[in-house]
């Protein structure tokens, strides 16, 4: 029983480490699968915190704060559609320099307007996105095993991370049952085809970027105001590039992105709990090892060891309309 | 020619008058975090508010924002005529090394580490002997019988810090567990509170239901945890009751204010001396804060527990072990 408890309430962090993983992975699939690489994720999604985590401070709404975070991002997305869209501009150089300017930036900002050392206010609970008890939470408690599993692992949550796993089906059905997603998915491997029947390839482009960077402004406001109460300086510590690595391994498609957030989280979950800990067998596995893995799973993939991971054909080139 | 005899004739229009008015020139290089950090660098800058309060001597500042720039600011400070030069934070060790050395008339005091030159002072805290203090603190307020520590990076200050804690906690009672995790080993363990608090919750849910948080901002991520899921937490350096009353037991202070204060007021009295200064709760450096953000958590026992290891500390009763010593925890 006591292993049992331990399971469920693993599998509880993960759920709360993978949901803004599964947030920036699924944004960072609508640009690539557009042709655009996204390796911006990082700077989008702290720029968001930092907006999110601000507004909320001031307004005391969540909401609102929910709100400020997409439309940053969704600006910081347009900026970099208009650098490597508009302009044809290296993708990785336009990624990179909005990482580097937010990271600056934010804690700047949070200085001159809070003076608390680049952080912002701690939020009250009314501020914050709390968990929330579903229906019969209580009730059910008591029910062997699946009363825990409902009461303790289902229920409890912040709606964004119900939001997260709801966008995964949504995301799915637009990308393969939608005009819209089977456009975009053929931008992506082929932008002449698109413009032959007489298809905007930019405006395409822009509007996956658009929907990749509101994806990417819940992820933000996930960490500064549901997880996390307050905006502190690099809070997202590398999760844009590890949602990315996620995508990678789950070859660009929404459902495989899920599974991969949710392996990830629950490596970082399973690390906090296992340091220290000697396991039958294996001896006590250092804490490095586990936060390394996912990356190491990633090149393993990309090296072909394990299967194929082929990128949409397009991505990173510059449509140049043919005169 | 005539610009440079202009230039040293405002200089000296200039600084004549202030000259008479104050008696010492102070300045100080925050390190990165800045002096509203709610932290260590808010600490320095409320002592050194108190020194020009008191005084009415005025001080230069600059805050660290890259961590090339620590050298360059102690230079320049240097450089500008200041004769006291606080600099803060271990990481600013080797520039003060550097800086000292070509500077042999300014005074230094560097905070949290200690450089061996004539004209450095090195004040260092006795972080294990407060950090025992709140190990009793949350052995007392323990029901479950195991307690919880997050550290920030895995450096040997941190270390000192989980075994002053858990020493203080087997003083209570011997048989109770102390679960460690630290965040990272790289800086950017110190940012990191997502990380923090889900470490403060892997230890609630095996079975702690107190943790002491030494981990700068991650740390305000297990604090806003223990406040979440309703725990007790206990924070670091500066009086840190007030972020979630009621869930705060304590907090571990660290008075660098005092240390600050001290480097000014000695100046300006004459008294200052290079060497090691280290502070420990006999020279009430370090221990923990009591307010009314606590006061409802804490048991007449534990506040008598507490005085009476404070003093068994002074009088040389207990000897909480350094980590840093050896580099080892006793057992």
């Amino acid at each position: 029983m006591e292993a049992f408890t331990q399971a469920v309430s693993i599998l509880d962090a993960t759920l709360r480490l993978a949901t803004p993983l599964i947030l920036a992975a699924l944004a960072g699939l609508f640009a690539e699968r557009s042709g655009v690489v996204d390796i911006g994720l990082e700077g989008k999604m702290l720029a968001a915190a930092f907006a999110a985590a601000t507004t909320a401070a001031v307004t005391g709404s969540p909401w609102i704060g929910l709100g400020a975070g997409i439309i940053v991002s969704v600006l910081l997305a347009l900026l970099h559609g208009f650098a490597c869209i508009t302009h044809r501009g290296d993708h990785v150089v336009s990624g990179v320099a909005i990482n580097t300017v937010v990271a600056g930036l934010a804690p700047t900002l949070g200085n001159a307007w809070f003076r608390q050392g680049g952080q912002t206010p701690t939020l009250e609970a009314e501020a914050r996105f709390t968990g929330i008890d579903l229906p019969f939470a209580e009730a059910l408690a008591d029910v062997p095993v699946l009363g825990p599993i409902y009461s303790d692992l289902i229920s409890g949550h912040n709606i964004l991370v119900y939001v997260a796993i709801a966008a995964v089906p949504l995301v799915a059905f637009v990308l393969y049952r939608t005009r819209f997603g089977l456009r975009m998915r053929a931008v992506g491997e082929n932008p002449a085809a698109v413009d032959t029947a007489g298809i905007s390839v930019t405006w395409l482009r822009y509007r996956a970027l658009i929907v990749g960077g509101a994806l990417c402004g819940i992820a933000g406001a996930y960490l500064s105001t549901a997880h996390n109460a307050s905006f502190v300086r690099d809070m997202t510590a590398g999760k844009g590039y590890l949602a990315l690595a996620a995508l990678i391994f789950a070859k660009w498609r929404p459902v495989p992105v899920l599974l991969t957030c949710l392996l990830f989280g629950f490596l970082d979950a399973t690390e906090a709990r296992l340091r220290g800990v000697e396991l039958p067998l294996i001896g006590a596995i250092p804490g490095e090892f586990i936060q390394a893995l996912p990356y190491i799973l990633t090149v393993v993939l990309l090296a072909g060891f394990v299967g194929r991971a082929i990128p949409p054909r397009a991505i990173g080139t510059p449509y140049v309309k043919e005169r | 020619m005539i610009r440079a005899l202009f230039v040293t004739a405002v200089a000296a229009a200039v600084s004549l008058p202030a000259a008479f008015a104050q008696e010492i020139s102070p300045a100080v290089v925050f390190d990165m975090g800045g002096k509203f950090d709610r932290s260590f660098n808010e600490g320095i800058y409320n002592g050194i508010e108190r020194f020009r309060e008191q005084t009415g001597i005025e001080y230069d500042e600059f805050e660290v924002t890259n961590e090339t720039q620590r050298e360059q600011a102690l230079r320049r400070m240097a450089r500008a005529g200041h004769d006291i030069i606080i600099a803060v934070g271990f990481a600013q060790a080797p520039a003060v090394e550097a800086v000292a050395a070509e500077f042999p008339d300014v005074n230094f005091t560097l905070i949290d580490s200690v450089v061996d030159l004539p004209n450095v002072q090195s004040v260092i805290f006795k972080e294990q002997e407060g950090s025992f203090l709140v190990g009793i603190m949350a052995a007392m307020a323990s029901e479950t019988g195991s307690v919880g520590f997050v550290g920030g990076m895995d450096i040997p200050l941190i270390r000192a810090f989980a075994c002053g804690y858990e020493q203080g906690v087997h003083w209570v009672d011997p048989e109770m567990e102390v679960i460690q995790n630290m965040t990272g080993t790289t800086p950017a363990a110190w940012s990191d509170p997502t990380r923090g608090g889900e470490l403060a919750r892997s230890q609630f849910d095996r079975g702690a239901d107190v943790v002491f948080a030494a981990a700068g901002a991650s740390g305000l991520g297990s604090l806003q945890a223990a406040a979440d899921d309703g725990y007790l937490s206990i924070g670091v350096d500066s009086n840190q009751n007030h972020l979630h009353p009621g869930s705060v037991l304590t907090s571990m202070l660290k008075r660098v204010d005092l240390a600050a204060y001290n480097a000014f007021m000695d100046s300006l009295e004459g008294t200052w001396q290079p060497g090691v200064i280290n502070l420990g709760v006999a020279e009430e450096g370090v221990g923990v804060a009591i307010d009314e953000n606590n006061w409802a958590l804490l048991t007449p026992e534990m506040i008598n527990a507490v005085n009476s290891a404070t003093i068994a500390i002074i009088n040389g009763e207990i000897e909480v072990v350094d980590y840093r010593a050896d580099n080892s925890c006793p057992e």
